[in-house]
């Protein structure tokens, strides 16, 4: 009889941490696979996805944001927006979930050797960067690539996810690490943040003219801008970038103002996806299925699909 | 080798299939599907309204159960999946040409094991078109396909009045002869030739003929028109179109929890649905009817093919005889030859002009 590919295996949730308040709140889930025998199943590769199960109210689709091991170890940045993720909002550590996958394509980590590698992430978007840029952080494969760069942005200071692993990343010599949070909303358009004295303001009009002070590196402006302060070079380099679909417009135009091309840059989709494995249909973008031919694609090809996304 | 075996005999070939679950074509309340039998075939019957893709891809089926550790569900169980042989009877020859899509589909990669343990297990036996069949609909032949067609038949079975002409088509119609044992009985050359009158006759009884030679091309260049928003106007999005198409597959998963007991469910599904596509956010890549219509014509004539080698539509007309808005999938497709040439024409006279 045929293995079940639907069968979700049991896995035990071993850390929740909050990583980001308000209405649509984010919490990152690391959970452990029970059964030894299917953890090796479950070894990732950078930009792929997997599926969770809350039992009894059904399954949803994350990046996986946690380094690939085979310990059955894995962990997924969930914003909370409906039934499933409502529900696995209010787990506990110890409750069992269900995992299927890892699902989709990659990052193709391994072309990239000997490139400068600059990592873009917009809110939670950069819950699929995250798997990237700790590859290339790791000790065994840093030494494989050039310059690392590392631009990200949230809402407000208590939004930026991940936080204390940032705070490792600060303290290393061998990457640039830029932060942005979001000006706040006026009745006549952005106003400064007064609360974010270490924030300074981006002049939103001209943000390559900005000057940068000497160890400054967090800002209040948008990461669209925040790329155009820190004009991260196209030479020998790669973008990874994933975010709302409109940061990532705002991203790439950005980048292409600064001499990108679009085959530099890679992003992820998320469509609705229900099976993950090309059989229920609903993830098309015209013949591509996003979760059999992605969720990896550069920004060529992107471009060059029928535009119903 | 053909054979023939009397309508008389169905009964005893029932009995000779009691290790069997046995499907064929019922009516239920005023519709024809395929369900499974507890008496023999009824094959006097003109087209199901709902396809036997249906016994190997029911319209709900549970998945698995779940686990349970006191109130709360901590995994997944496989209920214990059936294993007898099954027969299917009366398929006609377009759904079965369907079930070869399917195939390629729930294997794609990934294995299906719903769907694939059932066909593993199956016997199609196919139904020429006689009688009711072909109705006003059918365009089987314009797509390569046949009233008496044999692509994902192993048995095809002619209607010969007192009798049905049986062609084995694979080992497993074999088998079904070796198991029917002296039920069947060798064909005479006169049988043959009376079979292949009516399969002569079914063809001539087609009249709805579609030219697809230059669909693909066509809806290439019509992606962007507002061609689609004419004719989904009337659409009511209610999905039959494909829900009852033997090649669509498309399907839903859910969860459902009653009286403390819990399974996961698949279900049809169909992309003319609204949310079908609807991302968390609220944001929907395709919002309106027109880009639902759209995508159902290119899926099926451009989309499948890329990816599978074969078109999405065997020629059945269930979705033309089903659709309340009377939206014919052949007009839609040779309308949207005219239009490409239409607004080719158009394109051409405004360069010229600029
Ligand atoms: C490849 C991929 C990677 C992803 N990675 C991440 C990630 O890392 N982190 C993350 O947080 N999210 C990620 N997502 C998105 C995530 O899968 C969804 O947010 C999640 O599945 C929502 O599930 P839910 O049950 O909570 O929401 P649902 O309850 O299904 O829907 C939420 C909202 O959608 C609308 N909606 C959907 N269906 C219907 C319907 N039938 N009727 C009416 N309204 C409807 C409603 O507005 C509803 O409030 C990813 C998606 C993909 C495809
Ligand atoms: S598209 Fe219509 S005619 Fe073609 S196979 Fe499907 S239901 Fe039949
Ligand atoms: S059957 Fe007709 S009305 Fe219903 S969704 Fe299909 S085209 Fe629209
Ligand atoms: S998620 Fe089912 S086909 Fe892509």
């Amino acid at each position: 009889m045929t293995d079940n590919i639907y069968k979700p295996v049991t896995a035990t949730v071993l850390d929740i941490q909050l990583e980001a308040g308000g209405g649509r709140p984010i919490r990152t889930f690391k959970m452990q696979i029970d059964d030894e025998s299917e953890r090796e199943d479950f070894l990732h590769k950078p930009g792929q996805f997997c599926i969770v199960s809350h039992f009894g109210t059904g399954e949803s689709v994350f990046a996986i944001s946690s380094f690939p091991n085979t310990d059955g170890i894995v962990e997924v940045s969930a914003m909370r927006v409906g039934n499933v993720t409502g529900k696995l909002h209010e787990l506990d550590v110890g409750d069992k979930v269900g995992l299927r996958g890892p699902y989709g394509n990659d990052f193709p980590v391994d072309d990239w050797k000997g490139k400068n590698m600059v990592f873009i992430g917009a809110g939670i978007g950069i819950s699929p960067v995250r798997s990237v840029y700790q590859w290339v952080l790791h000790p065994d494969h840093r030494k494989d690539y050039g310059d690392v760069t590392l631009i990200y942005g949230a809402r407000t200071p208590a939004d930026l996810a991940y936080k204390e692993e940032f705070k490792e990343i600060e303290a290393r010599d061998d990457l640039d690490l830029w932060l942005c949070i979001d000006w706040k909303f006026g009745p006549d358009g952005p106003i400064e943040a007064a609360s974010h004295e270490d924030w300074p303001a981006i002049n939103m009009k001209s943000p390559g003219d900005t000057e940068i002070p000497a160890g400054q590196n967090r800002f209040t402006c948008f990461v669209p801008q925040l790329v155009e302060v820190v004009k991260p070079s196209p030479e020998n380099s790669i973008v990874v970038t994933c975010g709302p679909p409109i940061a990532i417009k705002f991203i790439t135009q950005a980048l292409e103002k600064l001499g990108w091309s679009s085959d530099q840059i890679y992003t992820t989709l998320e469509n609705r996806m229900k099976c993950g494995i090309g059989k229920c249909g609903r993830c098309n973008i015209g013949d591509i299925y996003v979760c059999k031919h992605g969720p990896v694609f550069t920004y060529q090809e992107v471009k060059e699909m029928v535009p119903e996304f | 080798m053909s054979h023939t075996i009397g309508k008389d005999k169905m009964d005893a070939l029932f009995e000779a299939l009691s290790e069997h679950e046995v499907y064929g074509p019922v009516e239920v309340d005023g519709v024809w599907t395929y369900k499974k039998l507890d008496s023999a075939p009824d094959l006097e019957f003109g087209n199901s309204q709902v396809p036997p893709k249906s016994v190997f891809f029911p319209q709900t089926e549970t998945m698995f159960e779940f686990k349970r550790d006191g109130a709360r569900f901590v995994g997944a169980e496989e209920p214990q999946r059936a294993s007898k042989p099954l027969v299917v009877f009366g398929v006609r020859p377009c759904d079965a040409k369907a079930f070869t899509l399917l195939d390629k589909l729930f294997t794609w990669d990934y294995i299906d094991p719903y769907f694939v343990d059932r066909r593993e297990r199956a016997t199609t036996i196919a139904l020429t078109c006689s009688g009711q069949k072909p109705d006003e609909n059918c365009f089987c032949t314009s797509i390569e396909g046949s009233p008496s067609g044999t692509e994902g038949v192993d048995s095809l079975w002619t209607d010969l009045g007192d009798r049905y002409f049986v062609e084995s088509v694979t080992e497993k119609g074999e088998a079904l002869i070796e198991l029917g044992g002296n039920l069947f009985v060798e064909a005479v050359s006169d049988d043959e030739s009376s079979a292949e009158e009516v399969k002569e006759n079914a063809v001539k009884a087609i009249t709805r003929t579609f030219d697809r030679a230059e669909v693909a091309e066509s809806l290439r260049c019509l992606f962007e028109s507002k061609y689609w928003e004419d004719i989904s106007a009337s659409c009511i999005g209610c999905g039959m179109c494909t829900l009852l198409c033997p090649t669509c597959h498309c399907f839903d998963i859910n969860d459902v929890v009653k009286q403390g007991e819990g399974r996961r469910e698949r279900t049809w599904d169909s992309c003319q649905f609204e949310y079908y596509s609807s991302h968390a956010s609220g944001h929907n890549p395709r919002p309106a009817k027109r880009m639902r219509q759209r995508n159902r014509m290119y899926h099926k004539f451009l989309y499948i093919d890329n990816n599978l080698g074969v078109i999405g539509c065997v020629g059945c007309g269930r979705c033309i005889s089903a659709c309340p808005v009377n939206i014919d999938i052949i007009d839609v497709t040779e309308g949207a030859v005219a239009r490409a040439c239409m607004e080719k024409d158009a394109d051409a006279k405004g360069e010229e002009a600029a």
